[in-house]
């Protein structure tokens, strides 16, 4: 290389890192034509095959699926605690199969995670279970206590790191997991079905509290779960796997507003209400009299906004009931149906500013009955 | 009635007793932990595979179990004479139970390790344990009541076997209640060792228990 074309390259090289730095924000895993196959007595089961997949830094990222799609194994290659067949996982750009022992610890310091059952250890107090990480890192005692107390501070538990984990609450050892995975200061946070051993309200506060610690500390969270209210709850983007492949992902607010895969649309089911029964009994598909009142059928998947003073206008003098709603906000969006009864008189038109779709779906006689 | 010679008799038979005992299982904890750490890890899914050479180890611990204590003392003599330098006395029966309750206790620990959800090692890898760190900080203390209930019961069947030591002439409980009490025909003697020896069992088991309580009240 000559002397120019040196300096040439140099000053490229120079400018590449400020960018790559802008994009390249600690926290983000990529995975690239990964699989996975077990083997087993039955034959080669394929767990996961060719997953492509890009998480940011710090957004809240869910993994849904039912039981056996490969969540687990998808999310426990992020920590090498499973390794893929085929592929590579990167974790900030970095491929994790090439890591030696001192390696993977390292990246495992980075790499916090959460457990379904909380995997507390019985014979130590919550400070030591929290102080676990720090203490095999080879930190100073008083460093150690220093950061040991903050962490049981951010999760709630300021006090509590006497005691056994077998004498707390579900939601308090789960506290105590997160603080435990918090307390190395990691990037990402691997959660592993954190909320389906915990009652419907122990779980809001523990998701308030990952939302929470999302915000302040900036870190990416990659969750799984089977339940689509937690993705609902706090993730950003979402990722539906089925029979080990992914089935559809994107923004939470258009996978539950548009959901394409019938996968989704059969996790999404235990969320929506269908069509109420004494009013499937009485519809009929066509108009049988002037008196009938057409039922329609508002879809809102984020784009549209339900304006229900439009929608009063539109009927005009005839009337219009509300015969059921259904209307979430996902990410600031409305996502959900409207069934509305529009009084007799023949079909209106819906704009299609006022729902992202309309359908009619049958008649009745008089909806009060 | 017991004369003072037969007391004082008893008093040194129980001392030996508790002597053989306590050293062989001090020797069997200190070689039987690592031996049972070795068997659990060891295995093609542990954390330090080496599955050919844990078939071997376990191949020789199955071989010394399968050995009744009485033949075991006989076929060791001239390992004991190597090791202790004589083949009779309290000493030289230290060999031959040492090497009989390790296995043993090797075996009842490996059980209680084994137990140990496999998803606290899953946990502690996670947050950056390395392997040792996973033995120290995981598998043994949260196997620790399993293997205090397995001592107990390690140290209660090496007072039964301490007996038959009395054949190498080791002296101790069992061979004052064979050489007084069986064959010069003293029952007297014969039921002060037997309450001895029930009393002694009873105070292990007792103290073993409340340990394994106290371990899993944390």
């Amino acid at each position: 290389m000559t002397g120019a074309a040196a300096t040439l390259a140099r000053s490229a090289v120079t400018e590449i890192p400020a960018a790559a730095a802008a994009i390249r924000k600690a926290g983000t895993v990529r995975f690239e034509g990964l699989g996975k196959t077990y083997r087993s007595s039955a034959g080669e089961v394929q767990a996961l095959s060719s997953i492509d997949l890009d998480i940011r830094a710090g957004e809240i990222f869910g993994i849904i699926g039912r039981s056996g799609a490969g969540k687990s194994s998808l999310l426990r290659t992020i920590n090498r605690l499973e390794r893929p067949t085929t592929g590579r996982v990167l974790v900030d750009g970095e491929d994790i199969a090439l890591l030696d022992e001192a390696g993977l610890v390292a990246l495992r310091r980075r790499v916090g995670m959460i457990f379904q059952h909380f995997n507390l250890l019985s014979a130590k107090t919550v400070y030591e279970n929290v102080a676990l990480p720090l203490r095999v890192a080879g930190v100073a005692r008083d460093e150690i206590t220093r950061r040991v107390d903050q962490a049981l501070d951010l999760v709630g538990l300021a006090g509590k790191g006497g005691t056994y984990p077998s004498r707390l609450s579900g939601g308090q050892k789960q506290r105590v997991g997160i603080a435990r995975a918090l307390v190395s200061r990691p990037e990402i946070l691997l959660c592993d079905e954190a909320t389906s051993a915990l009652d419907p309200e122990t779980t809001v506060s523990i998701l308030r509290l990952l939302r929470d610690i999302n915000q302040r500390l900036g870190l990416t969270i990659v969750l799984i779960t089977h339940e689509m209210s937690v993705i609902r709850e706090i993730c950003d983007r979402v990722v539906v796997l089925e029979r080990g492949e992914i089935a559809e992902q994107g923004e939470v607010w258009q996978v539950f507003g548009a959901p394409r895969h019938p996968a989704t649309q059969a996790l999404l089911q235990p969320l929506q209400h269908g069509l109420p029964e004494d009013l499937a009994d009485r519809l009929h598909e066509t108009r049988r009299g002037p008196e009938d009142q057409a039922v329609v059928e508002l879809t809102f998947a984020g784009s549209a906004v339900p304006d229900l003073a439009q929608l009063t206008e539109l009927a005009g003098g005839r009337g219009l009931r509300l015969l059921s709603s259904q209307i979430d906000r996902i990410q600031g969006r409305a996502i959900g149906k409207l069934l509305l009864a529009l009084g007799p008189g023949g079909d209106a038109e819906f704009p299609a500013h006022l729902a992202d779709r309309t359908r009619i779906i049958g008649y009745v006689d008089d909806t009060d009955g | 009635m017991l004369t003072t010679q037969m007391v004082d008799r008893l008093q040194q038979a129980l001392w030996d007793t508790v002597l053989m005992v306590s050293v062989s299982a001090g020797i069997a904890v200190l070689a039987g932990i690592p031996l049972a750490v070795f068997l659990v890890t060891s295995g093609s899914d542990g954390i330090f595979p080496a599955p050919r050479l844990n078939r071997i180890i376990g191949t020789v611990v199955n071989g010394f179990r399968a050995v009744p204590f009485i033949v075991l003392l006989v076929a060791l003599i001239p390992f004991t004479r190597l090791v202790a330098g004589t083949t009779i006395g309290v000493w030289a029966a230290i060999v031959p139970l040492s090497v009989s309750a390790t296995p043993f206790f090797a075996r009842i620990a490996e059980v209680s390790l084994r137990e140990v959800d496999p998803g606290l090692v899953e946990a502690a890898q996670s947050i950056g344990c390395r392997r040792w760190d996973i033995v120290r900080h995981v598998l043994l203390p949260e196997a620790l009541p399993g293997i205090a209930g397995g001592f107990t019961i390690t140290v209660v069947s090496m007072i039964g076997a301490s007996a038959m030591a009395g054949a190498v002439g080791a002296g101790g409980l069992g061979d004052v209640a064979i050489r007084y009490g069986y064959q010069r025909f003293d029952t007297t003697v014969m039921l002060v060792v037997i309450a001895i020896l029930i009393l002694l069992v009873s105070a292990v088991q007792f103290s073993g228990d409340h340990a394994v309580r106290w371990l899993k009240a944390r």
